[in-house]
């Protein structure tokens, strides 16, 4: 997990060095914590959830004479207390032959990227992974699952272009059950969450599928960019109104960007966090640990 | 949220007295809700700290009128500040002055959405310009996205007489063997343009980085555009930053507009890269890609509305001669179920309902009551396909339709009856409703009787400039 680690604090290095800045202070006074509640609302906490961090935090240790290490680590704990509870592996379900996993989310978040990852990290498990290449609207998007089906050595079911994706859906459920396939891993087209003619479609994929297996899907996961501000709660939130969304994955984490929405989404929500993407590597894409975010997020020296 | 906003502001200067002077207390107070409303737009922290303290010394000293005076007043401070930030009024077009080929640098981080905007672009340059415009992508990390590219030239250039092609993808060439071999097709072949669409990267990949400047080196672009995510957090300042020290830049083009994010990102961009927003990209379809008008996204962002926009887009997609046709038939009291088709095919045209409603002001509510659902237009394709299935006398003379009638056209439009009785119920009295018009002195007539002034050309002509927006007045 240390590589992880690495990754990740790579990633938030520049949040860290902008809260070490601030840590710098010796006592806790109201500017101190101003500036600490600005520095959390920069890494994209929102202003609400980062507020309340730092009202927590007054009542706790206001006026003490505190080192810049108990600050890192109560901040620290404070988040990774919000982050605990959602930070849940994903876990294949090994009675279900295949266990479908849907994968939506808006467009441009890393879907099909994810899918890939997915597919790289069950095939090296001696998994069988089957993939629906459900993303019949963007140019090339089936393309792009083929050549992660060529890496991975992972059969794809595609159509044409602009094909109907439900269908591919349950071409794929079926094949993967006769089959007896470990994992089946549907793509869908990117939308955004306000499209609803699209957003219907997606009703459609899960409808259609569940004429052949009424538990399918068996997973539903949203897929967030971690350098989406404040919408990724308009994301969740809509996503969540039409879809049983099972668990969100946060790509992206390995850029300038701190992904603190999570830590709002996590309180809002408490949805599982069960997969984060560090990296453009078949192997970036990790389980969520609380902790190691939290830390990485406060920029904790003596981790590793 | 203008109206939030200036609600706000209102209630926090109701205790002050009449002819008093806004103190620098009274003001602060307000700026926190503009702080507020800001952040959670997106709009990155040293931004708002900035913008904010501008305001307030702008607006310290004013005159107490009374609350809700005071309250609009400091709003309309904040919306001026708020354009001005964003640019001034108006749009920054492309250069288009440099000898043939041109060429174009799109860079951003990944998932941005740069190759869809390389193809609106092109479409944009090509239909309007008359540009032939070459697109290669070189993007060679994410498997299939010179395919993507490729495919959207296809669609593009079909649209176009062919005036947009994508370079033949070579496998195994590097971005900057790509960059070289697009330059010297752009010259041989007589481009116009070339637009060069790069890798998606971390703002952070110092590798990644190096290549897209050794691609500047090579191309020279007369224009770097950055392609950010109007969703973008609290990053976009990072993202900004380093493409601007990394690269340079010459303007910012905004995606996913269409969203529901506020689109602060966009603020964020012209305070850090001190470069014009030249676009905004909303939607999937190759044409969505508008000019960025920092007056309507300075009223999109609070929350007013772009019926500027609006306008522009209805008089690009509707065919005004025969707009005008059929108002004049009902004008005449002859609309027939001809015109009405007609005017089915208009509405298709400018494309979804909800995002009209998003550019109107006042509309937030009515859009929040929709709850994002779009409202359902297959309505007016399924009265299409009945219509269709009608003769011409019955078009132009729907009394003639009876059960026999109705029966024929319900089976040949896969309808039943009782659809075809309700779009002849629904017609008929839109068509009385027309003819009480016509008894009142004409549609003009009535909306003179309505606004006031001299109809709506009137009415979007005062909306345009800021200081005749009505919130304000």
């Amino acid at each position: 997990m240390a590589g992880f680690f690495s990754r990740l604090k790579q990633g938030l290095s520049r949040s860290s060095a902008r809260l070490n800045a601030v840590f710098v202070k010796r006592q806790l006074d109201d500017e101190t914590l101003e500036e600490l509640e600005d520095e959390l609302i920069a890494a994209d906490l929102g202003p609400a959830v980062a507020g309340r961090i730092i009202e927590q935090f007054r009542e706790k240790s206001f006026g003490e004479n505190i080192t810049p290490e108990e600050i890192r680590q109560t901040l620290a704990t404070e988040i990774s207390r919000v982050l605990n509870p959602v930070a849940q592996p994903f876990t294949l379900d090994d009675s279900r032959k295949p266990h479908v996993v849907l994968v939506v989310g808006v467009n441009g978040v890393g879907k099909t990227t994810t899918i890939g990852k997915m597919a790289h990290h069950y095939h090296q498990q001696g998994k069988s992974v089957m993939m629906v290449a459900g993303d019949t609207f963007r140019a090339a998007a089936v393309e792009q699952l083929q050549i992660w089906g060529e890496r991975t050595g992972s059969p794809v079911i595609a159509g044409k272009p602009g094909g109907d994706a439900a269908g591919l859906a349950y071409d794929g459920l079926k094949r993967a059950t006769e089959e007896k396939a470990d994992l089946l891993l549907v793509d869908t087209a990117g939308r955004l969450h306000n499209q609803q003619a699209l957003m219907d479609e997606l009703a459609k994929i899960i409808r259609v599928m569940q004429k052949f297996d009424p538990s399918a899907p068996h997973s539903v996961l949203l897929v967030l960019d971690a350098t989406t501000g404040q919408n990724a709660i308009e994301q969740v939130r809509v996503f969540r109104e039409l879809v049983n969304v099972s668990g969100l994955v946060v790509t992206k984490l390995d850029g300038s960007a701190r992904g603190g929405i999570v830590v709002a989404l996590a309180e809002q929500f408490k949805l599982p966090v069960h997969l984060v993407g560090v990296g453009e590597q078949a192997e970036d894409l990790r389980p969520f640990s609380a902790e190691d975010y939290a830390r990485g997020l406060v920029g904790d020296t003596k981790a590793e | 949220m203008f109206e939030q906003l200036s609600g706000r502001m209102s209630k926090v200067f109701e205790g002050l007295s009449r002819g008093e002077k806004l103190s620098e207390g009274d003001v602060t107070e307000a700026m926190r809700e503009v702080r507020l409303a800001m952040l959670e737009a997106d709009v990155a922290l040293p931004v708002v700290r900035s913008f904010v303290s501008k305001v307030k010394e702008r607006a310290v000293g004013g005159e107490v009128l009374d609350g809700v005076s005071s309250g609009q007043a400091v709003a309309k401070i904040v919306n001026d500040a708020l354009i001005e930030a964003l640019g001034g009024a108006g749009a920054v077009p492309l250069n288009l002055s440099a000898p043939a080929p041109i060429p174009y640098l799109l860079v951003g981080l990944q998932g941005a959405g740069k190759t869809t905007t390389a193809g609106k672009l092109a479409l944009r340059l090509a239909s309007r310009e008359r540009k032939k415009v070459l697109l290669a992508s070189l993007d060679v990390q994410r498997p299939a996205a010179q395919l993507q590219l490729q495919q959207i030239a296809e669609q593009v250039g079909g649209r176009t007489n062919g005036l947009v092609t994508s370079l033949p993808i070579e496998p195994g060439q590097g971005p900057v063997e790509i960059a070289r071999r697009a330059l010297d097709a752009g010259r041989r072949e007589g481009f116009d343009i070339v637009i060069l669409d790069t890798a998606g990267r971390l703002a952070i990949d110092e590798a990644l980085m190096d290549e897209v400047r050794q691609v500047r080196d090579v191309a020279k672009p007369v224009e770097t555009l950055l392609v950010v995510d109007a969703m973008t957090g609290q990053d976009a300042v990072n993202t900004a930053q380093s493409f601007k020290d990394q690269i340079g830049l010459t303007g910012v083009i905004m995606s996913r507009m269409d969203g529901d994010a506020r689109g602060g990102a966009a603020l964020s961009m012209k305070a850090v890269t001190g470069e014009p927003i030249k676009f905004t990209g909303s939607g999937e379809k190759m044409e969505a890609l508008e000019e960025f008008h920092p007056e309507r996204v300075a009223g999109r962002i609070l929350g007013l509305g772009d019926v500027a926009g609006l306008v522009e887009k209805a008089s690009e997609q509707l065919d005004q001669e025969e707009g005008e046709r059929v108002a004049k038939r009902m004008l005449a009291g002859k609309f027939d179920l001809n015109d009405y088709v007609s005017q089915i095919n208009q509405i298709n045209r400018l494309g979804s309902i909800s995002g009209i409603l998003g550019m109107l002001p006042g509309m937030d509510k009515l859009k929040d009551k929709l709850a994002g659902k779009d409202l359902d237009t297959s309505i007016f394709n399924r009265h299409k396909a009945i219509i269709s299935s009608m003769t011409a006398q019955e078009r132009s003379a729907p009394e003639i339709i009876k059960a026999s009638r109705k029966k024929r056209i319900a089976l040949g439009s896969g309808t039943s009856v009782p659809e075809v009785n309700r779009l002849l119920k629904q017609f008929s009295e839109m068509s009385t409703m027309m003819k009480r018009l016509n008894k009142m002195g004409g549609l003009t007539g009535l909306m003179r009787g309505m606004g006031g002034a001299g109809g709506l050309g009137d009415m979007f002509k005062g909306m345009e400039g800021p200081g005749g927006r009505p919130p304000f007045g």
